[in-house]
């Protein structure tokens, strides 16, 4: 039962990073219908950003708490605007050129901006893996046993609090910025028909640029989260995290946000109680066996709408 | 045509390039200007500043230039490109590749006799063939059928892996295991592609990319199967129908009263490959005229109607998923024989992709568009190797450019499989993609 | 045996969610006769062909086709594909569905493609060249003739069928739909978008197929000139119910049908039949001065 629920734990906070990251993709493909290969490679370029930035201010674990704080929240909103600025770049060079032509072009493109931007992190970081320190530690004890075999105990760190926070936070803000702004309401507007919401006076570049950038900011954020709770990173992360990332996104159903984010709690509590209970190697077949078998069984996903089909 | 009002005033000129550098410098700035080193006791930041505005200033130079030139052409003014050669290039590269098929097939069948062959260029031969053979194959599957395959490489694995099994532990001969890896793999196409061929275009991507990704975490971790990630080594090399390679008697070269060569093999090779490619071809073009191959394509076209016309979708997907295994089957078991050594990192993803982009960069459907990609992306590799670290970035710009430069690929028309008069070729933006509507 | 019931269909109901787009309908087209569905948009006309040809799977209810030899097919029960190959019902489609990157002939070979995949030895004998494929495939493109001549489309039959001009797409779908040997055509508004004199045609073209071929075709159209001129039978839709099922001079004259047409409430339907009975008369009336 402890084992359990610390698994259970571990598992949301996993599922947090993948549904942040998952959100990126199913907003990009509602909009342009197209599986933005290199949002994995946004995340791990967030990832990197915010490990310049940490050691740049010199946060260690010895940094006083008040301190960690304000320089985590400067960290992620300078690693959200430098992300920013390369899904809105990617999105400039390598898709829109290709918008509205030939349906597998912008796939290609795709997948070639995501080597470029792994290869060159690798040129420019290094190809070594990069470990940071903890530097917040840690947590609270939310059950304790003590029998024959030993102690166990469950606990829940600071670090886990402020990723399962954060994640919420952004949660919130974002379907609030969906339903209720004047972007979101362009971006479900070009959503369901592109040419009818040019026609109405949206601007649809910008409005698929601002996808980009959002999508963007939020892999950045998760690529802090990543950062900070595996402490080590590398420039191959987003591949692995991006594919895991876009099955979340499937699995939830495409284009819906909530469906993104449940997407990802499901994915990592597959992952994470696999390793736990089965066997460590295998939590990768898992995670996609369970994604072919929800999109045989339910192809629109767990949360996504059901398509009737057009004759 | 200095009387011709350019279409950019030099103020929004200015303003175009200080956006730019200012994102450069957002790119570039943290990510090259700040490199992290790892140092006892944590990581260190060495600033490299130069770097940083050496390619700021590229990207804003760059970009003016871009702006002041091809940008900036008054409307209506010729364009760089004659017309003439712009619309026939098209149909050009297209009647080009009906007079030089026949003529680089020649070369290819010439290719280990000519003077400057040495080791090298047949070594380099062998691998842009054996891309060809593997572009054809998946091209069964997304260019004719439209179904987007992420996950080739899953067969290609499943190919060498048989042979290589086979023959270690059976000691079964390369022909007898060419047959049977080209059937496991294409069985294993079936299983795959029983579920998922159901779902729509970019599904099924993911899907196929997951299975993809699947079969390699099994190699790597069935250890006392598939060696895990030490890989299978001593997997036979080929032989002469039953002659080795071998110096000394009874040897290749012995037999045939020819003075020994390490070449020998590679020569041999490098027609096994060959013939092999050929062999693809060749039943794809045949596949073409019979019903089967209208079949996939008319699935690629329009899946609805043909299930109006009677056609079983579901088998229609399966035999072009199946046949398009086949051939990575065995073009994965020519490459076991070939390297003697296979481990699961010959059979990333970026295998996968690499095939994909030969297809779609040569033009869907396109036989002779598949060679000259795997030409120009195998061979621009390797032109590239003096400079190691930047040649797979050079190669992701490359791929990126190519596409938007010819988003149909490089042959965009499509040649019909039967005619009643006059064979026409179809222009390529008629042409479906496949699934996704 | 023109006359004999053809294609039954029995309470046939769809529903999607909460809609009921098909209420209850029974009718019967004949062996022989040129029978119309017409109904206002959203009738849910398209729904039953969609139920037809196996596209939907109804919710409740029986499709029977007959065959001449006294075979039957019930279409509810049979796998789409299997509607066209076995129960011999071909359709067209409202938004044109040809293979717009194939050639004209080879839109029609595709249509062919079971018999054709028969002869070719479910492939293996085709690609080994033995067997008796080439023989087919002469008899194939003999048969993609015959019906390229009947729609005129002879002369283009090298290009690419995403070329031709919206008229001719039609009838080449229609000459598709031929090509399987269907003994039922349903046809889902073949003269949308025609203009008078390709409207003639396909007239031509579909009492021809009836005559000829003695084939049955089951039709959905707007265009009341080829309803008018060319139906056996018409059945009425509203509202996913059937309103009238009767010879078209009936359906002419019947003031349910035109009521629905003109979208009036149910209780005003008398005052609208009286209005009628008046307007006929005076049609009538000028029609018989004419």
């Amino acid at each position: 039962m402890e084992y359990f629920v610390q698994q259970l734990i571990n598992g949301v906070t996993l599922g947090s990073i993948y549904g942040l990251i998952a959100i990126g993709y199913t907003m990009v493909y509602g909009i342009v219908g197209m599986i933005n290969f290199a949002h994995g490679d946004i995340f791990m370029v967030g990832a990197f950003v915010s490990l310049i930035a940490i050691t740049a201010l010199g946060l260690t674990a010895s940094t006083g708490l008040g301190l960690t704080i304000i320089a985590l929240i400067l960290v992620l909103i300078f690693a959200m605007l430098i992300a920013s600025v390369y899904g809105w770049t990617v999105e400039r060079i390598a898709y829109r050129p290709l918008r509205g032509s030939f349906r597998l072009a912008p796939l290609i493109t795709a997948i070639g901006m995501s080597i470029v931007l792994q290869n060159y992190v690798q040129i420019a970081q290094g190809a070594r893996v990069k470990p940071l320190q903890p530097i917040i530690q840690d947590g609270y004890t939310i059950m304790r046993r003590v029998d024959e075999q030993g102690e166990f105990v469950v606990q829940i760190s600071n670090m886990q609090i402020f990723i399962i926070l954060l994640t919420t936070a952004l949660m919130v803000t974002f379907s609030m910025i969906i339903a209720k702004t004047p972007l979101g309401r362009a971006q479900r507007a070009c959503e369901q028909d592109r040419k009818m919401a040019a026609l109405s006076g949206i601007n649809v570049d910008r409005t698929i640029s601002l996808t980009f950038v959002m999508g963007a900011a939020l892999a950045a954020v998760a690529g802090l989260m990543f950062l900070l709770y595996y402490g080590v990173i590398d420039f191959f992360i987003g591949f692995v995290a991006g594919v895991k990332a876009f099955t979340a996104a499937v699995l939830g159903g495409i284009g819906s946000l909530p469906g993104a984010m449940l997407g990802g709690l499901v994915i990592g509590l597959i992952e994470t109680f696999w390793s736990a209970y089965f066997s460590i190697e295998y939590k990768d077949v898992a995670a996609f066996a369970m994604l072919a078998l929800v999109l045989i069984f339910l192809p629109q996903g767990l949360l996504g709408k059901p398509e009737v089909e057009k004759v | 045509m200095a009387s011709m009002a350019l279409k950019r005033s030099p103020r929004s000129i200015l303003i175009d390039l200080a956006v730019t550098s200012f994102l450069a410098l957002a790119i570039f700035g943290v990510m090259v200007g700040l490199r992290t080193e790892t140092v006892p006791g944590g990581l260190e930041l060495q600033p490299q500043w130069m770097s940083a505005l050496l390619l700021v200033a590229a990207a804003v130079g760059g970009r003016a230039i871009l702006l002041l030139t091809v940008w900036n052409r008054p409307e209506g003014a010729p364009s760089l490109i004659p017309a003439a050669v712009r619309e026939g290039a098209g149909s050009a590269i297209s009647r080009v590749g009906k007079v030089f098929g026949p003529a680089l097939l020649v070369f290819a069948l010439l290719l280990p006799f000519l003077p400057f062959t040495d080791r090298y260029i047949l070594d380099l031969s062998i691998l842009v063939l054996t891309y060809v053979m593997l572009g054809w194959g998946l091209n069964i599957v997304v260019g004719l059928a439209g179904l987007l395959d992420l996950g080739y490489v899953a067969f290609y694995a499943v190919g060498a892996y048989s042979y290589a099994l086979l023959a270690l532990h059976f000691g079964w001969s390369f022909w007898l295991c060419l047959p049977v890896a080209g059937i496991l793999a294409a069985f294993w196409g079936i299983i795959l592609g029983f579920p998922v061929l159901r779902l729509r275009g970019d599904y099924l991507a993911i899907v196929t990319l997951a299975f993809g990704e699947i079969i390699r975490v099994v190699l790597l971790n069935w250890y006392w199967f598939t060696g895990g990630p030490d890989g299978l080594s001593g997997i036979p090399r080929p032989s002469f129908f039953g002659i080795e390679f071998s110096r000394g008697e009874g040897g290749f070269a012995d037999a045939f009263g020819l003075e020994y060569s390490s070449l020998h093999r590679i020569i041999f090779l490098y027609f096994l490959i060959l013939a092999l490619a050929l062999l693809t071809n060749y039943v794809t073009m045949r596949l073409r005229r019979l019903p089967i191959g209208r079949a996939w394509e008319a699935l690629r076209e329009d899946e609805i109607a043909c299930r109006s016309l009677g056609l079983n979708t579901t088998s229609v997907k399966l035999t072009a998923f199946a046949t398009g295994a086949m051939f990575g089957g065995f073009a994965g078991a020519f490459f076991a024989t070939r390297q003697g050594f296979i481990s699961p990192e010959s059979f990333t993803f970026i295998e996968s992709a690499l095939i994909l982009a030969i297809v779609v960069l040569g033009g869907m459907g396109s036989q002779i568009g598949v060679v000259i990609a795997s030409v120009a992306l195998i061979g621009g590799f390797e032109v590239f190797r003096e400079a190691e670290d930047y040649r797979m970035l050079i190669f992701g710009l490359a791929m990126v450019l190519i596409m938007i430069w010819r988003p149909r690929g490089l042959i965009a028309t499509r040649a019909p499989s039967i005619f009643l008069r006059e064979k026409k070729a179809v222009s390529g933006s008629l042409v479906a993609q496949g699934e996704g509507h | 045996m023109a006359g004999d019931a053809l294609l039954e269909v029995e309470r046939l109901t769809m529903r999607f969610g909460g809609l009921t787009a098909v209420d209850d309908l029974s009718f019967t087209a004949r062996r022989g006769e040129i029978t119309a569905l017409i109904g206002p948009n959203g009738a849910g006309k398209t729904t039953v062909f969609n139920c037809i040809t196996g596209f939907y799977k109804p919710t409740v209810g029986r499709i029977t086709m007959h065959h001449d030899n006294g075979e039957r097919f019930l279409l509810e029960r049979l796998p789409d594909f299997q509607i066209p190959r076995t129960a011999k019902v071909a359709r067209t489609f409202q938004n044109i569905r040809l293979f717009g990157g194939m050639t004209v002939l080879e839109n029609l070979m595709v249509a062919q493609h079971n018999p054709l995949m028969r002869a070719s030895g479910y492939t293996f004998g085709g690609v080994l060249g033995i067997g008796g494929y080439r023989h087919a495939e002469r008899e194939a493109v003999e048969l993609a003739k015959y019906w390229l001549e009947q729609t005129g489309l002879l002369a283009r039959a090298d290009d690419a069928a995403g070329d031709l001009p919206y008229g001719d797409q039609r009838r080449l779908e229609i000459a598709r739909a031929m090509c399987t040997g269907p003994r039922l055509l349903c046809l889902d508004e073949p003269a949308a978008g025609l203009n008078p004199r390709e409207s003639d045609e396909l007239n031509r073209l579909l009492l021809f197929i009836r005559k000829e071929r003695g084939v049955g075709i089951l039709l959905i159209e707007h265009d009341m000139s080829v309803v008018m001129g060319i139906s056996d039978h018409i059945v009425v839709l509203d509202y996913g119910a059937k309103i009238a099922d009767a010879a078209p001079e009936e359906i002419r004259n019947d003031p349910k049908v035109i009521a629905a047409y003109l979208g009036v409430e149910d209780e005003e339907v008398e005052e609208v039949e009286h209005e009628i009975e008046e307007t006929a008369a005076a049609v009538s009336g000028e029609e018989g001065s004419q």
